[in-house]
């Protein structure tokens, strides 16, 4: 019940807030609602106790990466920024990524609502008390040094390149 | 709704004892955070050769709360160009992060709120970082240029000073081997050191970082008050400037308190693994006595008979708390309320000391310009934290896997570390050498305008 409760607070907020983003005009406000979304997206993870996920989108997300954003938000004219017009024009596209990500969604409820097919029961309650579930950090550890090595260490060497190409495109002169 | 009911039930029930904690938390940290003002007022005071507040109450001992009042009386300004909602929700996210991230830290093996969370110390920094968004948005929402220039400073100075922070943290936990806070302060306990002595290196960043990160002096470029007026509070006033002062002040017990857990010992008793050293558990109550009997014989003293009466209530309250600390020492059956007490007792002290440190480098160190704080950070904090790290893990790969003497394996990695943050000074300042000399600086005769 309590996990229902929480679920449904957080993913409300999540949802309003996403939906605040692209609506607010002025960019600061968005990054506001950007940041409430990321925070109630913590909050969901933590419902489900994954803490380190939480603490991680947490210090990531909204204590490192939100803030760079704000940062840069301040650096522009605002003033000009808000006579310029606020949706791209580009419909068709967008319809169609939408269409295919609602039958996405679509798809996995259904999916997980057929008797027998146990994936996804929403919302997710857990079954184990707190106490019998695994460290959590330990637990992301030995995924990602154990069977994940590879992906892991691809996907931190894309992030070295694109660190590189970053700093070169900045730095003209090297 | 009787579901709703139910749900509310089960949840008070479930968590009475985290939520009478958190009411105390909140209810005790506003005094608290206004008698470290009083105390840092009383040693900026005595290092300048001042006797600073003395009016209110004997020795102003009651001057918080006077300031506590003047501040809620005082008239509350939003400017008319202001922002209104961000301007109304900044301090609250500054104050809402400081006091949050205090749900995970433990007073004290008996006190704290979140006892079972898996990833404490993670929990306690990221959840403090967000009090950022209250210092930025607030400089912006004033619509001030003052404030906005505060609040960029604020933001480019903490995300350069967190990663050094960050990593010196990530020292400290490759000794401890969890991210529990209870489990950080049982490994210190069992291995019997504080991880100052193993880490050094890492507790002089965190420090550091530490003290960029509550945008103190010398670091407080922020709210540097020659340059900015006050900086990203300059448009607040009465009540919600100090909420940002109870934020930053609550911010400085947060990092004293990871500084504690994770380099000092936590709630451990100096010396507590050595069995004749147990005496040292009589000097609290002996401390707390001293106190009060030196407060009885101030008292006569007081001019007005008012503070005669404060000072002497001063002197119970020492005696009273001199009176818990000794209980658990002098009676057998109230043992076990002697982990509890004194515990929290050498947590307060070990806190303490740090904030004192923090204020003494305030009353001693010039403010530094921008460029040097950047410089500092990022090229000297930040690869010494990142070489600090990784010889550190050299170190314990050679103490677990080869079984190297742990004091020699880290003394010699600390002493590597410590030749490269020399070689970094001496690059730095030939960098900085050279950039003058491109700029056509002292050493150079062309540069001399007054010739001729």
């Amino acid at each position: 019940m309590l996990d229902k409760v929480i679920f449904y607070v957080f993913g409300g907020i999540a949802v309003v807030s996403a939906a605040l983003v692209v609506t607010r005009r002025n960019a600061v406000h968005s990054a506001v609602f950007l940041i409430t979304a990321l925070l109630a997206t913590a909050g969901i993870f933590l419902q489900l106790r994954a803490e380190f996920l939480f603490v991680v989108q947490i210090i990531l997300y909204v204590g490192g990466i939100m803030v760079l954003f704000v940062f840069v938000i301040m650096l522009v004219n605002l003033d000009v920024a808000l006579q310029q017009i606020q949706f791209s024009r580009q419909k068709w596209v967008a319809l169609l990524v939408t269409l295919a990500l609602a039958g996405q969604v679509g798809a996995m409820l259904w999916w997980a609502g057929q008797p027998g097919k146990k994936t996804l029961p929403l919302p997710v309650s857990v079954a184990a008390p707190a106490e019998k579930l695994p460290a959590n950090a330990e637990a992301v550890a030995h995924s990602l040094f154990g069977p994940y090595l590879l992906p892991f260490e691809i996907a931190s060497l894309l992030l070295l390149v694109a660190m590189i190409g970053a700093v070169v495109m900045a730095k003209k002169k090297v | 709704m009787p579901a709703a009911l139910q749900a509310t039930l089960e949840f008070l029930r479930a968590y009475a004892g985290p939520l009478i904690a958190s009411l105390v938390i909140v209810a005790v940290l506003p005094l608290i955070a206004g008698y470290v003002v009083l105390v840092e007022r009383k040693v900026m005071a005595d290092m300048q050769a001042r006797l600073g507040p003395m009016r209110v109450g004997p020795h102003g001992l009651l001057q918080p709360i006077a300031d506590a009042v003047k501040l809620l009386l005082k008239e509350d300004i939003i400017p008319e160009k202001a922002d209104f909602w961000i301007f109304w929700l900044a301090p609250l996210v500054s104050v809402t992060a400081a006091m949050l991230s205090m749900a995970a830290l433990a007073f004290g093996p008996a006190f704290q709120i979140a006892r079972d969370i898996n990833v404490g110390i993670l929990f306690v920094v990221g959840i403090s970082s967000l009090g950022i968004f209250g210092i930025v948005l607030g400089g912006w929402a004033s619509n001030s240029h003052y404030s906005l220039i505060g609040a960029l400073r604020s933001a480019a100075q903490l995300v350069s000073y967190e990663t050094a922070a960050g990593m010196a943290l990530v020292s400290g936990l490759l000794l401890g081997g969890s991210l529990q806070i209870r489990t950080i302060v049982e490994e210190q306990a069992r291995q019997g050191v504080w991880f100052i002595f193993l880490a050094p290196v890492a507790f002089f960043i965190y420090m550091v970082a530490s003290i960029a990160e509550t945008n103190r002096a010398p670091f407080d470029l922020p709210e540097a008050e020659s340059e900015l007026v006050a900086g990203y509070m300059t448009e607040y006033s009465g009540f919600r400037w100090s909420l940002y002062f109870l934020a930053e002040y609550a911010n400085m017990i947060v990092v004293a308190s990871v500084a504690t857990t994770l380099f000092l010992g936590g709630w451990m008793r100096p010396f507590a693994s050595v069995r004749w050293m147990g005496w040292v558990d009589f000097l609290p109550p002996l401390l707390a006595l001293g106190v009060a009997g030196y407060c009885v014989y101030r008292a006569p003293r007081q001019p007005v008979p008012v503070q005669k009466l404060v000072m002497l209530g001063v002197a119970g309250l020492c005696a009273l708390v001199a009176l818990l600390l000794a209980v658990p020492l002098l009676l057998p059956a109230a043992f076990f309320l002697k982990a509890g007490i004194h515990g929290a007792f050498w947590f307060v002290a070990k806190v303490g000391a740090y904030i004192f440190v923090f204020m003494w480098l305030r009353f001693t160190l010039p403010r530094y310009r921008f460029d040097q704080l950047m410089r500092l950070g990022w090229y000297f904090l930040i690869p010494v934290s990142i070489v600090n790290v990784m010889a550190l893990g050299v170190g314990l790969v050679l103490h677990w896997q080869y079984r190297v003497n742990l004091w020699l394996a880290l003394g010699g990695t600390t002493l590597l570390t410590l030749l490269i943050a020399l070689w970094l000074v001496w690059a730095d300042r030939k960098r900085e050498a050279e950039a003058l000399q491109a700029r056509g600086g002292p050493g150079t005769p062309a540069a001399d305008s007054y010739a001729g």
